[in-house]
Order: C-alpha cells, then structure tokens, then sequence
C-alpha cells in the first residue's frame, strides 16, 4: 500500500478537525479552563476582590481544621448511601409495575413522569408545605387516621428522609429509562423460564435484573454524582422550614435547618465561598468533590465490570 | 503513565496562573480639588424591589435636581452577590448599596469599596452627625470605606390583649421579668401541647439569633485582635443560661413542635400577628408589616429586657450600608450622591419616611415628624441609646456569628452538656471557621 501525498493527509487532518472543532472548543472553554482555573485557586487565598496570593497546600491543610466539613460529608454520605439505592429501587419497582398494566399504561406513565418535569425550587417548597407540621394536609390525614405525624422538615431525625420521599416523588426521569430497559429484555427469555417453572421473583432475579444491569449501573454512575452535588432541594428546603425565607436577596443564613441535618458538602462549599468569601478553600472543597466524584465513579465502572465480565 | 497529561496540565495551570497574575490591582484614586465642579453619570446598584425601589428613585430624583450635570443610572434588585462578581470581575457600579453590614470587613479590607476619608476631609463632612453605631459597622480596621444609610434597631413587640388576658399591663424590662411574663402567657392545650407561647425562646426563630439578644447582657463578640470573644466574657453564659431554664421549662421538643406549625416570618402567617406568639424580638420594619397585613393587632413596642437593669433601653443595631466602588467610572459623582444619601438631613428624612427605616443623621434623628409616630420613636430611642451594640465587622463576613449559631443549637437541644467546655470548644470552632479563608 502506498502513503498518501502529505497534502492530502493534513487536509484530512483539517477537515476532521473542523468537524470536531466545536465540541473541542466547548470542551476546553467551559470544561478544562474551569477545572484548571478551580485547580489554581485551591491553592490561593482568593476572595473575588482581591488579586489571588499563592498559599500552597493550606487550604487543604484546613480541611483538618474544618469543624463543619465533618458534618456536610456525613450528611452527603447519608443522601449518596439512602438516596441513590432508594431512587433506582423504586424507578424498577415503578417501571416494572408499570409493563404489567394492561389498560391506562400511556395515562400512567405521563402521570409518572410528570414530577420530574416541576423545578426543584418549586417542588422542594410544595412539600415544604404539604409536610408542615400544624398546618399541612399530610399530617392533618395522618391524624385522622390515628397517626401522629413526624416534623418531616423541621426535625433533624426526619430532615434528609423527607428529601428522600421527594426525590422518590420525582421519580420520572430514571423510571422512563428503565422503563425502556425493562421492555427491552427480550420476551423469549421469559417463555422459556416458565417453561422451565420460575416464579415472578426468580424471572426478575435471574432475567431482568441482569439483563438491566448497564442501565443501573448508569443510574448508580449518575445517581452518586447527581447526590454528591446536592444542593438546590437541601437549601430550599431548609430556608423555608425554618420560617426565615431571606428576603431583599443574599445567600439564606439558615442553610442546614434543622440542627445541621441538611447541611450537605455543596452548600458549606457555596456558603465558605460565597458567604465567607474564602473563594481560594471553596475551591479547594470543589476540587475534593471532584476527585471523590472520579473516584467513586472508576470504582464503580470497574466493580460492574469484573461483575459482568465485560467492558462497562 | 502518560508523559504529555502533566505536562499539558501544567501548561494550563501556568496560564492561568499568568491570566490572573495580570490582573491589576486596585489603583490609587486622585480625587479632584476642593470646589471642582462635578458631573457625568454615576451609576447606582441597590437590592431593593417594588415599593422600596420606588422611594429610593423618587429620592434620587431629588438629588438630580440639585445636582443637574449628575446623572444617576439605578439598577435595583442587585444583591450582595451580583455586586462583589461585578467588582471581581473589573466591572461593578459606580455606588452599591447592601442590605448587610458583614460585607464590609471584606469590601474595607480587600480595596473593593474605596477608602472615603480623602473625600470626606475634603468637603469638611462632620461624622459626628452620624449615630455612634452606624459609624463604627460602617469601618473596618481604621479604614471608612462605607456609609450607613438608614438602620434597623431591635426591640421588643408585645401582644396587649394577651398581655390584659394574663393581668399583665407593661412590657418586661429584665430577663428575669420575661421569664415569668412568658409562663403567665403561655396556654396549654389539654394533651399538653402548646397552644400560645408567651415567648419563645429559641435562637433559630425568627429574628432570636445571638446578634439581636447580645445587647441584653452586654456580651462581646470579638476580642481586639479579631479572635474569639465568646468563651471569655462570662456575659454568654448569662443568657445562654436563662435561655436554657426558659427552654427547659416549655420543653424543646413541645417548643420544636410548636415552631413547626407556625407561618413564614414575613408573611400574614408571622406567629406574632397571628396571637400565637405573646412577646417577639423584632425590627422598627414589623411596624410596616403589621399595619398593613394585620392592622387591628393591639400590640405594643419596648426595648428588649436586659439581665441587669442599668442596661435597659437599648437593643441591636444594625443597617445598610453605601460604597463607591474600586472600579468606579466616576468616583467623584458617586460620592456626591453618597454624601447626599447620608449626610443631607432632608433627604435622610425623606428616606426614612418613606422607607419607615430608622434615620441615622443627629437632625434627622430628632425631626418632630418621624417622632410623632409613638411606636416608631420607641425605635429611634433604642437606637440612639448607649446601650445599644452591633456585631463587629470581620473579613470572614457572618462566619464567627453563624458558627456560634449553630453551638447554640446544640447548647439548646440539650447536645452539648457542659457548656464552659462546650463555650471553650466554640472558640475554637469560630477561630478556624474566620480563618478558613487564610
């Protein structure tokens, strides 16, 4: 085989480049500038208005020193161990309850999906409102029926289930996707199991979970780093719980009501930056997040990998 | 291990690093000579909306027509953030007005907001005339680089058909006083919940943070050098004492539950309005709320009690606060209309009416008008009592305040048990939190 003229290989080179130069651009100017930028600043002294004086290592020294990072992680690992298992059980639970309706399953699935389309701002303050001890409609049923509710919002115990029960409410976004990944397992597979005489938990057991597997291991992926980035929902809901909604503007001092208990890693991150303008060890927080991120994530990919024996 | 990806990250960093070493630092601003006549357009950033907005343009106008060659551009609805981004990033407006008096150990002490004694000895502008609180929350470390415009002073609100209910006649004047007036006041269901709270003394209601009941024992924040003041001025332990016995005495999980089902502060629903709540801590500001979403409450309005009586009559001081920034295209307009917005007697009445904040200027502090309105006076004299503190400003901005915020939550939870070594570990707490930022 004889090479190419030079010319045409760096025209073709020029072309391909073309092709992918928008995706490069946006890759370099909103991805790694950022990421170098954060990786810079975690080692100054920065405060946004004054020029950015080289520290070196301290302020991830300071992380030891953090008396309230201790607090945001456990409350972050809280959400990532409870949160993400509950979203992905309940989206199969759901998905898979909802292949097996006969009549009104487009009606379901809209009504299903719905949530996930509310802002979560919007959302996080309706139930707010709903689970208002006193005055909300929840508790006002449970009573009826003998029950004294919990504080939902307003209790440090029941704080960050009550953030659960949301995220489980919008629930549409992972349900619809495994909903395709349910429908998708192929029906022979099931014929021939109860042939062979396995009960409904043993199809689900040994065929569909599985068969499933690459898309809950992308709504695991997705999950943990959707949950290690929690923020808006925990701010709301903590702002508005504790009665003191800011008002004229700023940054809520009531972020983590009640007693710290939704006090994620995000929000000390924002609040160290942006409240106490220590810009420089909010991003070097932000760089921890990443780094943790990336490293659940491989670990993830990599335990999934030796599970199912192939590349994930 | 590939060679080219260290490399290449240690280019970006190297440029970055060299983006940002560009970046020019504050420069020096000469200011013009004494009687130069001035003009152009200077540009206003404030946070307020609506009908505040309205009063702060109107008063602007004013200013325009006494000064017809300035002319003022006004961008309301621009909080503490949006401003400090603007200045971050080389832009930012000419005047900012900010809701908080924490911004300005971090704008005094990093350049953003320029140092205004050249002007203000230029033009001979007497700071005595401002209120001895507004002038201190208005520096930081010696250097004047923000004005007050306007203040909110803390009292206390009490509910008079409650109080005649409970064959109470006036407000309580010392903590002890508040106690019994709180047991009197409060009503128990027959399960025994909690119906109506005579006072509730939680420190994450409402406006009950440390900073608003720090003037009723007289307790310090900071020592001189900026650390910690907390575990050594026995005055904390005074008031988180009494708070505790109150707490203890209702019950924290009856008061939790109790807080739970109350309304949103600022809306109708404030439990204060409702009669749920006899006694509150609040601003000269809740007069606004309360005439017009409940204008038949029967309440009255007093300093908050003290632990000893000498001290009675003052409360927490706080305010906004106006400062030309570092980027400012025409510094010498913008001081113009600062001066005017703070220091010009008329317009700081103008203000005040309008705005029913708490004026801060000697003059305006005695006009016979802004006075008339007996519940709003009582403000003014806790304003201008001696008693009355503020929180001190610090580069770290609200962080010593809130850390200590969230010991109290514990402390009243019944969490932390011993409190000379919870107090001693706060001190600890707050000092790493101020220094978080290095």
């Amino acid at each position: 085989m004889t090479a190419r003229p030079l010319g045409v290989r760096v025209r073709k080179g020029a072309t391909t480049l073309s092709f992918l130069a928008p995706a490069l651009i946006g890759i370099a100017v909103f991805f790694l500038y950022p990421l170098g930028s954060a990786v810079y600043f975690s080692f100054t002294k920065f405060d946004l208005l004054s020029v950015p004086e080289w520290v070196g290592l301290d302020n991830y020294r300071r992380m030891a020193d953090d008396p309230f990072l201790l607090q945001s992680i456990r409350n972050t690992l809280w959400m990532v161990v409870v949160f993400v298992p509950v979203r992905i059980i309940g989206a199969i639970g759901l998905s898979m309850l909802l292949t097996q309706l006969k009549r009104g399953a487009g009606f379901f699935r809209t009504l299903f999906y719905l949530p996930a389309l509310v802002p979560p701002v919007a959302a996080t303050i309706a139930f707010v409102y709903l689970l208002k001890p006193g005055t909300g409609p929840v508790n006002h049923f449970l009573e009826k029926v003998g029950i004294d509710g919990p504080l939902w919002f307003n209790s440090p115990t029941w704080a960050k289930p009550s953030l659960v029960l949301l995220g489980l409410w919008a629930i549409g976004d992972l349900m619809v996707i495994f909903l395709a990944a349910v429908l998708g397992v192929p029906s022979s597979l099931y014929e021939a199991a109860e042939l062979d005489g396995a009960n409904a938990w043993q199809r689900f057991r040994s065929i569909t979970l599985p068969t499933i597997q690459p898309v809950i291991l992308f709504a695991a992926v997705t999950g943990v780093i959707y949950t290690l980035q929690y923020f808006d929902q925990a701010a709301v809901a903590g702002s508005i719980a504790s009665g003191q909604a800011t008002v004229g503007g700023g940054i809520s001092s009531n972020f983590g009501f009640p007693e710290g208990s939704t006090f994620t890693y995000p929000l000390w991150l924002y609040t160290v930056g942006f409240r106490y303008s220590a810009l420089g060890y909010a991003n070097a927080l932000a760089i921890g997040l990443f780094v943790v991120a990336l490293g659940v994530t491989l670990i993830l990919l990599r335990r999934a990998k030796a599970f199912t024996g192939e590349e994930a | 291990m590939n060679k080219r990806l260290p490399r290449a990250l240690f280019a970006l960093i190297t440029a970055t690093a060299l983006a940002t070493a560009c970046t020019p630092a504050p420069k020096e601003t000469k200011i013009a000579d004494p009687g130069t006549e001035v003009s152009g357009t200077v540009e206003l950033w404030h946070f307020f909306t609506e009908r505040e907005a309205d009063a702060i343009a109107t008063v602007v106008k004013d200013f325009e027509s006494t000064h017809p060659n300035i002319k003022v551009t006004i961008k309301s609805g621009q909080d503490d953030s949006k401003v400090t981004q603007a200045i971050g990033a080389g832009n930012g407006p000419d005047v900012g007005l900010s809701y908080s008096t924490d911004i300005v150990g971090k704008f005094c002490s990093s350049g953003a907001w320029v140092d205004l004694k050249q002007y203000i000895e230029r033009d001979k502008v007497d700071l005595n005339q401002l209120n001895a609180t507004t002038r201190s929350y208005t520096e930081y470390d010696g250097k004047r680089c923000a004005m007050p415009f306007l203040a909110d002073a803390y009292g206390m609100f009490y509910n008079k058909d409650l109080f005649a209910k409970a064959g109470l006649s006036g407000p309580p004047k010392t903590l002890d006083e508040l106690t019994a007036y709180a047991k009197k006041l409060t009503v128990k269901n027959a399960d025994g919940s909690l119906k109506t709270v005579g006072f509730l003394p939680l420190y994450d209601f409402y406006e009950n943070a440390a900073s608003h009941l720090a003037p009723a024992v007289g307790a310090k924040w900071l020592t001189d050098d900026g650390k910690s003041a907390i575990g050594s001025d026995p005055a904390w332990k005074t008031l988180m004492t009494w708070q505790k016995d109150l707490v203890d005495w209702y019950g924290y999980d009856k008061l939790t539950k109790f807080r739970a089902g109350l309304g949103d502060e600022y809306s109708a629903d404030n439990a204060f309005q409702k009669g749920q709540v006899a006694m509150n801590i609040d601003a000269e500001y809740r007069l606004a709320f309360v005439k017009d979403q409940t204008p038949n409450l029967k309440y009255g309005v007093a300093p908050i009690p003290t632990s000893d009586p000498a001290r009675y009559g003052g409360g927490y001081v706080t305010g906004n606060i106006l400062g030309i920034s570092k980027n400012a295209k025409n510094p010498e307009a913008a001081w113009e209309l600062i001066k005017y917005l703070t220091t010009n007697d008329q317009a700081v009445i103008k203000l005040s009416g309008l705005l029913k904040n708490i004026p801060t200027t000697t003059a305006s502090i005695a006009d016979p008008g802004l006075n008339a309105d007996a519940d709003f006076k009582t403000f003014i004299d806790i304003f201008t009592n001696p008693n009355s503190s503020t929180t001190p400003p610090s580069s770290s901005g609200p962080a010593y305040q809130e850390t200590f915020g969230q010991f109290l939550n514990s402390y009243q939870s019944g969490k932390v048990t011993d409190l000379d070594k919870g107090l001693a570990d706060a001190d600890k707490q707050i000092n790493s939190v101020m220094n978080l930022g290095g």
